[in-house]
């Protein structure tokens, strides 16, 4: 057992590094405002131009085939470069969904001179992408959604709604799941497009979330026309491209999440409970101890999943841990710190609370993260059925007609 | 990144698995549990016969010499199967102690002997209720002699030598103690898993002598113990994983409400957080064999987040196998309670759930400190 790079895995590190040093400044560990907040267009423009300088060093598309500008590099490649790119001060990488889910599927379906247009331009950056699979009556069950494709001659016409569009606002181009068939169980009545996001027909309604911000989208088609050329896949095969591109899922950066451990220990440092830091009170200690156990817990399977992606094993269902222990953490972490800070733990005002409200704004933003990207709910089915290999749920709407189901039309 | 176990430790694991599929069905540990034997003394021979007793005890002291990466699978699989055997006192803690402590000659007497399984060793810590914690040390040591009470000791019944924790002028120590001896009574003591075997021993102007040439003090005691939480942190995750494939298998093929359980979300979910646990203490017991194999700074870290996270997950699913199981999980027959009674006891033998986190805070504040 050991933590060390392979020798090739060292290099690679080393050249990301020269690249960062030169390129970038490195990450000072503040304890200052750490809002989750929205990306305004001074962000998009400094990620693109992040993107732009990536793309020409060749550490873009790590994992990418040559023919596409990509490195042709490992998975493990990718995370190194994870590793040493979230040590500086970077702006937020906005191209994850469009390069890591949207363009891996326009590689799988799309026509070459399409490729040839589309690909490059997300790589760099110059253009950003979106998903468009969720919807108010399809969210955990995506494929209940209601959007409708009606084929007029060489075109198709959109009419619906989508919902919770990571930066839609920005994007240029959707990758666009639809129903074109009613009569047909839900699965098979699905078709995929992309479109342009700038298109008459397309209207993007940022949502304001709970926590205050607008990371979301509501994205609003009326009669959005969309060419033929622009199908991915079959009429009614959309499902078999939706799962093209929910495969292409990414290995998440391990996201650091704030507050992390040792906010937590500097908060039970300085607060105290009846004339001593709070850090002596046994409560307070099995606490910290128990969330101590599940963070390791968490680094070291991660190592483990890491371990198998050096000697080129691909990461199954178990990943779902991750994201289910972390947001679970974080809302009782947040909760428990708050709680310290007793008659005053309410105030969010960074300028006053602890630690620039800290725990407050997770707070306010962890209930999001046991959503987003598979719910508490599915994550668990998720280990159930394809980890412990327990059945499937007994699912009445298999073998019925979409439009037959309550609520289906 | 390789954070994963050697070709060779796989190897061993695969053989152990076989072995301990044939030779210890729950029927053996019924066996003791049920009061016909006092622990599985041919598979201990066995074991004996095919070196894991001294799995990480040099080759000069007729070990096997195959290090600490070896002996945690070891512990796994006799976790996973519930080896009625003298593994943790004897192998974790009482050969352990003489390897770390012992003067040369007394490693040359002693550990060969334990290592061929002709004699059984245990460590004698507690007395009473409480934690590990030095005030709690009474038992005496003066002039070669030892006084006190020890209680519960486990595999105290079977065991013929004892290292004991006593303390003497100079502080705390460790002595050995030959338990055939003069002044040594001993009381076999029922336990809420009864295939284990505990006993209380009284000393009483007993022959002792202690071990090394300098007192070990209560960090003696303490490294001690952080070693052995990470060899039991194993044998509980072998039986947290045992006792969720008991369920996950069982939930397949039970059917209620014209399904079987398992299609139910109230049983998958239940079950995913039983994995989540029980991966997340694989995952800390993993650090926590490579803080052993690698005499790391961070062992007694690694060694309290193992032990919190593997009493946590053994319990959980140890009970939860039963609460799957529904009526038949209650009952003497089914294995369930083998589990259950078992990852409790091993839960509390080297300190409660309550002082192994105030370990992993303690150590969380000095290197934060530091």
């Amino acid at each position: 057992m050991d933590f060390d790079d392979t020798p090739e895995e060292a290099a690679f590190r080393a050249e990301a590094r020269l690249f960062l040093n030169a390129n970038a400044a490195r990450k000072q560990r503040s304890s200052g405002a750490h809002r989750y907040g929205d990306t305004d267009a001074a962000e998009v423009a400094r990620a693109k131009a992040w993107q732009a300088k990536k793309a020409d060093a060749g550490f873009a598309g790590i994992t990418w085939a040559k023919e596409w500008g990509g490195r042709g590099g490992t998975a493990m490649q990718q995370i190194v470069w994870n590793q040493e790119e979230a040590e500086y001060d970077v702006p937020p990488n906005i191209f994850l969904i469009g390069l890591g889910m949207c363009i891996p599927t326009m590689i799988a379906y799309g026509r070459p001179e399409q490729l040839r247009r589309y690909v490059l331009p997300a790589l760099r950056g110059d253009e950003i992408w979106c998903q468009l699979f969720s919807e108010p009556s399809g969210g955990s069950d995506v494929a209940g959604l209601r959007t409708r494709a009606e084929k007029r001659g060489d075109e198709w016409v959109i009419n619906g709604q989508k919902i919770w569009t990571s930066g839609a606002h920005y994007s240029d181009y959707g990758l666009l799941l639809t129903r074109s068939d009613s009569n047909t169980p839900k699965h098979a009545g699905l078709t995929a497009f992309f479109i342009d996001m700038h298109a008459p027909g397309v209207e993007v309604r940022p949502i304001h979330q709970m926590s205050g911000a607008s990371n979301f989208n509501e994205v609003f088609f009326t009669d959005l026309r969309i060419p033929d050329e622009q199908r991915l896949g079959a009429p009614g095969a959309g499902w078999k491209v939706a799962i093209t591109t929910l495969m292409n899922e990414r290995l998440a950066a391990s996201e650091i999440r704030r507050p992390d451990m040792q906010d937590l220990l500097e908060l039970a440092r300085s607060v105290e409970i009846d004339g001593r830091p709070a850090i002596a009170d046994p409560a307070v200690r099995e606490r910290i101890a128990e969330w101590h156990a599940q963070n390791a817990g968490l680094t070291y399977t991660r190592f483990r999943v890491l371990t198998a992606l050096s000697r080129g094993q691909t990461p199954g269902p178990e990943n779902s841990i991750f994201k289910l222990v972390n947001a679970s953490k974080q809302q009782a972490v947040a909760a428990f710190g708050m709680d310290l800070l007793g008659m005053a733990g309410g105030v969010i005002d960074p300028a006053v609370a602890p630690m620039h409200a800290m725990f407050q704004d997770s707070l306010l933003s962890a209930p999001g993260m046991r959503i987003a990207g598979g719910t508490d709910e599915i994550l668990r089915n998720i280990i159930a059925e394809r980890v412990l290999g327990l059945p499937g749920d007994v699912r009445v709407d298999k073998d019925v007609a979409f439009n037959q189901l309550p609520g289906g039309r | 990144m390789n954070f994963d176990f050697s070709d060779d430790s796989k190897l061993l694991r695969e053989q152990a698995q076989r072995f301990l599929r044939e030779q210890c069905p729950p029927k053996a540990v019924r066996q003791v549990l049920e009061g016909r034997a006092a622990y599985a003394a041919e598979l201990w021979r066995a074991m004996a016969d095919m070196g894991w007793l001294g799995a990480a005890i040099p080759e000069r002291y007729d070990g096997a010499g195959l290090g600490y990466e070896a002996l945690c699978v070891l512990a796994e699989e006799l976790g996973r199967v519930l080896a009625p055997v003298p593994f943790i006192s004897g192998v974790c803690l009482a050969a352990e102690a003489i390897l770390a402590a012992g003067t040369e000659a007394q490693k040359r007497e002693y550990l060969p002997r334990l290592v061929r399984g002709e004699q059984i060793a245990t460590f004698a810590l507690a007395e009473g209720v409480g934690e590990p914690r030095e005030a709690a040390i009474r038992t005496r040591l003066v002039d070669g002699r030892i006084t006190g009470s020890k209680w519960p000791v486990p595999d105290g019944g079977i065991a013929q030598l004892a290292v004991v924790a006593a303390r003497d002028a100079a502080g705390i120590l460790l002595a050995l103690v030959d338990l055939q001896a003069p002044g040594v009574t001993r009381h076999a003591l029922a336990m809420v898993d009864p295939s284990c075997d505990h006993a209380k021993i009284e000393f009483d102007n007993a022959p002792a002598t202690p071990l090394g040439t300098a007192a070990q003090g209560w960090d003696g005691v303490r490294r001690l113990l952080d070693r052995a939480a990470i060899l039991t942190a194993f044998a509980q995750v072998g039986g947290a994983t045992a006792s969720l494939e008991m369920a996950t298998a069982y939930a397949k093929e039970r059917f209620a409400f014209g399904r079987p359980i398992g299609s139910f979300q109230a049983i998958k979910h239940k079950l995913a957080d039983v994995y989540v646990a029980t991966e997340l203490a694989r995952s800390n017991a993993y650090y926590g064999a490579w803080a052993l194999s690698s005499e790391a700074a961070e062992l007694p870290l690694a060694a309290a987040t193992a032990r919190v996270s593997a009493s946590e997950a053994f319990f959980l699913a140890a009970k939860e196998n039963i609460q799957v199981h529904g009526g038949v999980g209650f009952t003497w027959d089914y294995d369930c309670h083998l589990f259950y009674r078992r990852a409790k006891l091993l839960a509390l033998s080297l300190g409660s759930q309550r002082y192994w986190k105030d370990r992993v805070v303690a150590e969380l504040e000095t290197r934060n400190a530091a």
